[in-house]
């Protein structure tokens, strides 16, 4: 008995996305290809750092962005469970594994930074630290929504986990900033505030938005891979 | 005209993409019995399930003395009385043990139907015996003893008849016919018949 | 409350009925600990110092280990559907379980952790502190571990995806309980890390039965 009601919103979505997707995914290359230029080649060196600074470009949009991606996660898994959105279960699973991809990211160029600065690839750093938690946290929610024969008992349980996770992020970051500042007063690392030069303000912004524009073009691509993978399982099913 | 004791209306049902059942209708009075019939797969645990609200069904509406059982959830448990196709019995617990903890759970206090639906499924020798000693056969009276003992209105039950022998199944139906002379209903997923049903086909 | 009563009277029966399930946890505890100074070494200073955190790593794990039959016997014997079906919160009956389980494993844990603080040479104060942080924060593991417990029932790979769930929750616990009896040690106030374990221990208590209750209702559709 074929039933395919259950797709209606994912089909308005993929109709959405097809026409979406091909101007995106040029304005996203496009963006990332000058912010690239912009912060490697022609933005000053940092007058303490030097070269390595330009780390940052790619090191701090990562690191807002699975942040936000974990919100958003949250955010899907709210509109699963409250309004049964079958939309928002694919969304999600196509999310979790760019943002633990974003995160990953984060951490290897915040541990190629510190190797210049600190000397070695890895210190506990409050920020490496949290963010390696929630790489952590990722990880639980991709394996967690996975690991079911019944996919949609795994959308289920890791929406709950990601709005349970997500109200745990600060908490995780204010406990994480205070055992730093137990064991190793001084941060090295600091960023953001008045002390950033404009020249080299200017092109993070930019790779931050190249980098949104990057995430949010991943994403709609593998929701709607997740959208074909999910009509297979039903077919099969039908069967 | 009375409204229905329980009123079902077309009730749909979907899992995994799939329509389990769709548009579901029927009405149950006091002292009747509801016996779903139909081949595997076709729906009846579902069916249950859904009536109990541990499904969520995608249309329709279920009707508890003319008030929807989705506005007060816990009143309408508090009407159930469940068998699934699992006993739920705890293997360390005595039968006796089981039973009370059982009754606990749905807020009754006092154990006195306890012994009376022992003795009625044939239980009474066992009641001290931890559960996980018991065959297949026996843990399912025990479990239906759990249902007679419980005072609800509604008994759900889902195969009550397997693995049971001629007596425990005389002994159900004698239940079942207090039960709804007492002004209960039931509604049973089965393949065998049983005395006195209204037959649901769901294939 | 008969129900919330019924099942934590009901659940502490049955681990009475295997006392074993709780003797292995804390043999794992003990034994866990002891394998520290093993690959270490025995000097004193060292072992003293880091044995906040090696006690609370183990009592961790140790809680975690015995959480994956929560909710797992419920589910696999059809004793979750009841209580899914009692007429009063599903919130409640998982505030029941945890409590249930952390009398059997979080208590019995701080009472045992300061004898084996002694054997790390941790002072006197530094153990009473180390016996409180556990009794504080405990419970917050058992109702993160519930959740847990709750979210993989019926995965595949539950006990290992289990802790890959809980443990990066556990952090915060992990990180005050610690440093409450590092404080201590270097002669500070640990009542600052004890009120945040407090704090920790009420805003879980306030949230998680919501969430574990949510995920039991998921496991049983």
């Amino acid at each position: 008995m074929a039933d395919l009601h259950f797709l209606a919103n994912p089909a308005r979505f993929r109709r959405f996305s097809q026409r979406v997707l091909p101007a995106l995914s040029i304005v996203t290359a496009l963006a990332l290809a000058i912010g690239l230029y912009w912060g490697l080649v022609v933005a000053p060196p940092d007058y303490q750092q030097g070269d390595t600074v330009r780390i940052m470009f790619l090191h701090v949009p990562t690191a807002s962005l699975a942040m936000g991606g974990y919100l958003l996660l949250a955010a899907l898994g709210a509109s699963l469970l409250v309004w049964r959105h079958p939309l928002a279960a694919l969304m999600a699973r196509a999310t979790a594994p760019v943002g633990a991809t974003y995160a990953a990211v984060c951490l290897i160029t915040g541990s190629l930074w510190g190797r210049p600065m600190w000397g070695t690839y890895w210190v506990w750093d409050a920020r490496l630290t949290s963010f390696l938690l929630l790489f952590f946290l990722y990880l639980g929610h991709i394996a967690l929504s996975r690991a079911y024969d019944d996919s949609e008992r795994g959308d289920r349980a890791a929406a709950i986990l990601a709005i349970v996770g997500a109200i745990n992020v600060p908490i995780i970051k204010f406990s994480v900033d205070w055992w730093n500042t137990l064991h190793q007063p001084a941060s090295i690392m600091r960023m953001g505030g008045p002390s950033i030069d404009p020249s080299l303000l200017w092109p993070l912004f930019w790779m931050m938005g190249a980098l949104a524009l990057l995430f949010v073009t991943l994403v709609l691509l593998r929701t709607e891979t997740e959208i074909d993978r999910r009509r297979l399982e039903i077919a099969e099913n039908q069967d | 005209m009375t409204i229905a004791l329980l009123e079902v209306s077309g009730l749909s049902c979907r899992r995994g993409g799939r329509r389990v059942f769709d548009a579901l209708s029927f009405t149950l009075n006091a002292g009747e019995l509801l016996a779903l019939t139909g081949r595997n797969g076709s729906g009846k645990t579902t069916l249950l399930r859904a009536l109990a609200l541990l499904v969520p069904a995608d249309k329709g509406s279920i009707r508890w003395r003319g008030q929807d059982v989705s506005d007060d959830r816990e009143g309408w448990r508090g009407e159930l009385a469940w068998l699934g196709h699992l006993e739920g019995l705890k293997g360390d617990l005595t039968v006796a043990e089981n039973i009370a903890v059982a009754q606990r759970l749905r807020g009754q206090a006092e154990a006195a139907d306890l012994d009376i639906a022992l003795t009625a499924f044939g239980l009474a020798k066992l009641a001290q015996r931890p559960v996980r000693t018991l065959s297949a056969g026996q843990r399912r009276r025990a479990a239906l003893a759990r249902v007679a003992a419980s005072r609800a209105t509604t008994w759900l039950l889902d195969e009550p008849l397997n693995a049971l022998d001629a007596a425990a199944r005389e002994a159900l139906q004698t239940a079942l016919a207090a039960h709804l002379a007492a002004g209960g209903l039931a509604i049973a997923a089965t393949h065998a018949p049983l005395a006195g049903a209204r037959v649901l086909d769901m294939s | 409350m008969t129900g919330f009563t019924a099942l934590f009277l009901r659940d502490l029966r049955l681990v009475w009925r295997r006392p074993g399930d709780v003797a292995v946890v804390l043999a794992f505890f003990v034994v866990a600990t002891v394998l520290f100074p093993l690959g270490i070494g025995p000097e004193t200073n060292l072992l003293a110092r880091i044995a906040a955190g090696i006690l609370w790593c183990a009592a961790l794990f140790a809680s975690l280990l015995s959480l994956d039959r929560l909710f797992a016997s419920d589910y696999e014997d059809g004793s979750l559907d009841l209580l899914l079906l009692a007429p009063w919160p599903l919130e409640l009956a998982a505030l029941a379980k945890c409590a249930a389980h952390w009398v059997v494993t979080g208590l019995p844990l701080a009472v045992l952790a300061p004898f084996l603080g002694v054997a790390f040479g941790l002072d006197d104060r530094s153990l009473m502190v180390l016996a409180l942080t556990l009794l504080v924060g405990t419970p917050t593991l058992s109702l993160i571990g519930g959740l847990a417990a709750a979210l993989t029932l019926g995965a595949r790979r539950g006990g290992a995806l289990l802790a890959l769930l809980a443990l990066p929750l556990c952090v915060p616990t992990l990180i005050f309980g610690a440093s409450a009896i590092e404080a201590t040690a270097t002669g500070e106030s640990f009542v600052v890390h004890l009120a945040i374990l407090g704090a920790l221990a009420l805003v879980s208590l306030a949230t998680l039965p919501w969430a574990i209750a949510a995920a039991l209702r998921q496991a049983g559709e």
